[in-house]
Formats: C-alpha cells, sequence, structure tokens
C-alpha cells in the first residue's frame, strides 16, 4: 500500500460546508434527502461512506486514509474519486 | 480479521419523476465478455486498444439469408457486395465466396476488386464518377455499367466506338417512391423524363445497348413499402423502354438501403421493433415485382434478374469496436462523462447512431447516466450523448456495436493512428486482416524537400 503522505495541495480542495451536509438526512440503504430542497438521491456504497465522513468534519486526508481502511483503493484513486465526488456534491447541495 | 470491501467509484444519482414509460423504467445491467464466441479482454490484451473485431461466421449467414430470402421467392437473384460499406479484402472476399459481386463507385474500388480476383465481368459499376481509363478497362472487361447522367453516356459510347463492338450499358434511375425521400442527384429522373430521353438517345446508338435498370431509393429505409413502390416503377418503366426501344432488360438492379439492427438516433422505438428483417423486404418487393410483371411472364420473356447492393444490413452486426476508458470526469450539468481511446475518428457512424455500448466485464455498481467522449481534441468528439452504463475505471474495456457498416471506409487518421482490425475465422483463429497504423503510415507517403529536412538549423546555418 502507498505510504499516507498528507500533501499541501489538499488543503486547497474545497469541502462542501459542513453545515450543509449535516443537514442530509442518510439511510444505511444509500437513500440520501436534503430536506432544503426537497430533493433525494441514491448514493452507493463508497458515496455513502465519503457523505458521513464529511458530515463528521473529516478533512480530505482523513476521508482518504478512511476509505483506504475500509475498501481495497489505493490513496491517490481514491483521492481523485473524493475530489470528483465532492464537485458533485457542491452541485447537488447548496 | 477485517476484510475491505472492493471500491466502486461513488456515485450520487438524483430522483427524477416522470422517468417512467411503458416500454419498462429500467435498462437490465448487461455486459460483452465475448463476441461469436471468441473472449474479448484477451484480445485486447494481445492486439491492444481500440480494436475492432470482425465475425467472418456472422457476415456469412448474414449474406445467406439475405440470399435465402429473395432466392426462395424470386427465380434468379444477385447480390452486389457494396464495397463502399466495408472494402476490406477479408470481408469482401468472404463474401465474394458466398456468390457475391462486387459494386464497386470509384476506379479505387474497381482495381481494388480485380485486385481481389474479382473478374470483371462480375462486377457492379456505380457511381457519379467514371473517369474514362476505368470506364473503358470496365467495359472491355464486361463490367455492369450504370450511367449516371448524359455526359458519361456519350464518354461510354465514344469508348464502345473505340473498343469496335456494341457494349451493353444499364442506366441508373431517380424517382418519387412516395414512401421515402427522394434521391433525385444520381441517375436520370423518370418523372420528368430524362430517364427515356436516355433510353431513346442508347437506341439510337450504333455502340450501345441497353440491358439493366438501377436505382437506389435512399439508406436505412425502413418502410417496406417503398422498395415495393420501386419496384412497381421499376418494373413499368422496363416494360415502356423495351416498348420504346429495341432492347431487352436483363436485370432491375433495386440498390441497398435495407436498415441493419442499429439505433438510428431520433428513432424512439428499439432496432428489433422498427428494422424489417430480410423476409419483410424480400415479401414486399418480389410480391410488387411478381404482379408488375405478370403480363410479361403471359408473353413468354425472361424475367428480370434481381440484383440487391444490401451492404449495410449484411455487415454491420459481424463486427464490434472495442475501447478502453482512458479518464473521466463529471460535466457541470451533472452528468458523468468517460473518455475513451476510441473517437469519432474510428466510429463516424455515431454521428447518426445511437450505438449499444456493453462493458466487457459483469460490473457492479449503479448505473449512471454517461457521455461517452473520444480522444480527439475536437468538441464533436462524443460516441454517446447519454447512456446508462455503471461506474467506470480506468481501463475498464467496452464493447460498440453494431459496427461494420461504413466505419472502416470512413474512419480518419486525425491525431491517431488507425488500430488493426482481427477476423475471428469460422474454426475460431483469429486473423489480423489489417495491421494497426503507426507514424511510418502517416509519414511514408511524405516527402521532405532537402532544405526543410532539419527543423532547428545551427545558428550559423540561418
Amino acid at each position: 500500500m502507498e505510504p499516507q503522505q498528507p500533501s499541501h495541495h489538499r488543503q486547497t480542495v474545497a469541502l462542501p460546508d459542513p453545515a450543509t451536509l449535516k443537514r442530509l438526512a442518510l439511510s444505511d440503504s444509500g437513500f440520501v434527502f436534503d430536506p432544503v430542497s426537497g430533493n433525494s438521491f441514491t448514493a452507493n456504497g463508497s458515496g455513502l461512506s465519503i457523505l458521513r465522513l464529511l458530515q463528521g468534519g473529516n478533512t480530505l486526508d482523513q476521508v482518504v486514509a478512511s476509505l483506504g481502511a475500509e475498501f481495497e483503493v489505493t490513496p491517490s484513486l481514491a483521492e481523485r474519486d473524493v475530489i470528483e465526488f465532492i464537485s458533485q456534491l457542491r452541485s447537488a447541495f447548496k | 480479521m477485517n476484510a475491505r470491501k472492493p471500491w466502486i467509484k461513488p456515485v450520487l444519482t438524483a430522483h427524477k419523476p416522470g422517468g417512467m414509460n411503458k416500454f419498462g423504467p429500467a435498462r437490465p445491467q448487461l455486459h460483452q465478455a465475448a463476441f461469436d464466441g471468441a473472449a474479448l479482454e484477451p484480445l485486447l490484451a494481445q492486439f491492444g486498444s481500440p480494436l475492432f473485431v470482425v465475425s467472418e461466421k456472422r457476415l456469412r449467414e448474414n449474406a445467406r439469408q439475405l440470399r435465402r430470402a429473395f432466392s426462395t421467392r424470386w427465380p434468379k437473384v444477385r447480390h452486389g457486395w457494396s464495397y463502399k460499406t466495408h472494402g476490406m479484402g477479408a470481408v469482401c472476399n468472404a463474401l465474394h465466396q458466398e456468390g457475391a459481386w462486387a459494386e464497386v463507385v470509384s476506379e479505387l474500388e474497381y482495381r481494388k476488386a480485380r485486385a481481389l480476383g474479382v473478374p470483371g465481368s462480375r462486377i457492379i459499376f456505380n457511381g457519379p464518377w467514371k473517369p474514362d481509363a476505368i470506364l473503358e478497362q470496365a467495359m472491355a472487361e464486361g463490367a455492369a455499367i450504370h450511367l449516371d447522367h448524359l455526359d458519361e453516356l456519350y464518354a461510354a459510347e465514344a469508348i464502345a466506338r473505340r473498343l469496335g463492338r456494341k457494349v451493353p450499358v444499364g442506366l441508373r434511375l431517380n424517382f418519387d417512391t412516395g414512401y421515402s425521400e427522394p434521391w433525385s442527384r444520381f441517375g436520370f429522373n423518370l418523372e420528368t423524363g430524362a430517364a427515356m430521353d436516355a433510353v431513346r438517345r442508347i437506341g439510337a446508338s450504333e455502340w450501345l445497348q441497353l440491358n439493366g435498370l438501377h436505382s437506389h431509393i435512399g439508406t436505412f429505409v425502413l418502410d417496406v413499402r417503398a422498395y415495393a413502390q420501386q419496384a412497381r416503377i421499376m418494373a413499368g418503366f422496363m416494360d415502356a423502354a423495351e416498348r420504346e426501344i429495341d432492347c431487352r432488360i436483363d436485370y432491375l438492379d433495386i440498390g441497398g438501403g435495407f436498415a441493419s439492427r442499429n439505433a438510428l438516433q431520433g428513432i424512439y422505438l428499439p432496432p428489433d421493433q422498427v428494422v424489417p428483417g430480410f423476409d419483410q423486404y424480400a415479401e414486399a418487393i418480389t410480391e410488387a415485382l411478381t404482379e408488375a410483371t405478370r403480363a410479361r411472364s403471359g408473353q413468354g420473356k425472361p424475367l428480370p434478374v434481381l440484383v440487391l447492393e444490401t451492404g449495410r444490413a449484411v455487415v454491420d452486426d459481424a463486427e464490434v469496436l472495442l475501447t478502453r476508458v482512458v479518464g473521466g470526469k463529471h460535466l457541470p450539468d451533472g452528468r458523468r462523462a468517460a473518455i475513451l481511446d476510441a473517437g469519432v475518428n474510428l466510429l463516424f457512424t455515431a454521428y447518426w447512431y445511437n450505438h449499444d455500448v456493453r462493458p466487457l466485464r459483469a460490473n457492479a455498481g449503479m448505473a449512471e447516466e454517461t457521455v461517452l467522449f473520444g480522444p480527439l481534441c475536437m468538441n464533436i468528439d462524443q460516441l454517446r450523448a447519454s447512456v446508462m452504463l455503471p461506474p467506470l475505471q480506468v481501463g475498464e474495456a467496452l464493447c460498440i456495436s453494431p459496427v461494420g457498416a461504413y466505419n472502416n471506409t470512413q474512419w480518419l487518421q486525425f491525431i491517431h493512428a488507425r488500430p488493426a482490425v482481427v477476423m475471428i475465422m469460422q474454426d475460431g483463429r483469429i486473423e489480423t486482416i489489417r495491421t494497426a497504423e503507426s507514424l511510418a503510415s502517416l509519414s511514408g507517403p511524405e516527402c521532405l524537400p532537402a532544405e526543410l529536412q532539419t527543423p532547428f538549423p545551427e545558428p550559423s546555418a540561418r
């Protein structure tokens, strides 16, 4: 497994506002409900894990490390996928 | 021990109302690991990606089905293989071995057919430009020449005079069937009388003999009534021409245009529900021809040979394109995009078809609306605007089908070298039928003038 090196550029990734994410209702089956907009979504397993980690106020490094413990994924692939997922979250939850 | 779960890219799908319809709300998760019995992933590993894969067995079966559909309904049937649809030697020769003539539309295609070993007497020569030299060769070799316009008629007459003998020729006709968009740019028009003028002009010629009629009503024609009407009109014109001048029409060539099982953009229903089979086309055409030639049969005149130039419907589903995902992103509108190593440079028909796209492996995860982009540095390089696909990793292989018609003749060498084409032979062997291009394929024909051989000369040489 690759070493978990924190990289300075990770700090520049704009995480969604934890307060916005905290309002979301998440079910274990992946159902996501936003009470402010009324919109609902389905997240898959990895998406749900990321949402929960971000709701808990984790940094990107912490999210990537936790994903590495839960899933068979390299830190670089996890980081790449989380960065892309975060941009989806920013569009979906405002 | 805490086993880690497999990683599937994170997905968040918005729930949208109104997505249901009576044809079924969800596309089943499909994958395609093999084609004509050959596992596809090992082919990619051996030949590289992207890769075209042709099935010899499927190709031959399609040609046999076409022949069977028509020859069980009409006494004399001939299939001319359309080189412009797929002109690769292995494909052409497989079909020639099935009995198909060559149907060519240019000097290059004529020469290709001859180089493959097709005698001139089994070549149908169409197209709006047949340069004098090749027209003369074709006439001398006994090819079926279909005259497209008056200038060609006069050129053919001059050549026949030079050859010193009367040469048989066919006339290309165009007319309105009432069921399909009229194609008026090729051949002589019936409604204006131009076609009958050409018949009379041939009748007056010492050197030309009219022996056939040809027309091609369009492409991807889904309404079989268009062909029935075409057959009636051509049979009627055959009788009229034979009354008008001293000639015997030996064949009626109804061209091509039968649809393949591909999803044309803008058509709502899936191909399986809208594309007629060979039997449906054959039934409509031969029924109309039988009716229209009843009087002729009564007079003891021979029935014309029915010539088919079916290309697309014979080769389309006999070939697939394999490609790999090289990158992914989410577009600002929320859609996921995958970048593939094959684009419109290889899949020209993506401009008008929604090709079927399936991962090679059974892929876990929710299907998501996905845009498929090719590798070109061009905004129009898009293979599918919207297709439901599971999460795609870099390196994931996809199978795109059907791709047999027109892609290997209209593909572009733009930015990337064209990939290899392999054929799954009838016995299961894999043969390369076209090697992958390289820098040498691009630079080979180029010539560099001596003073331009060095890109950056020494400063003193400037």
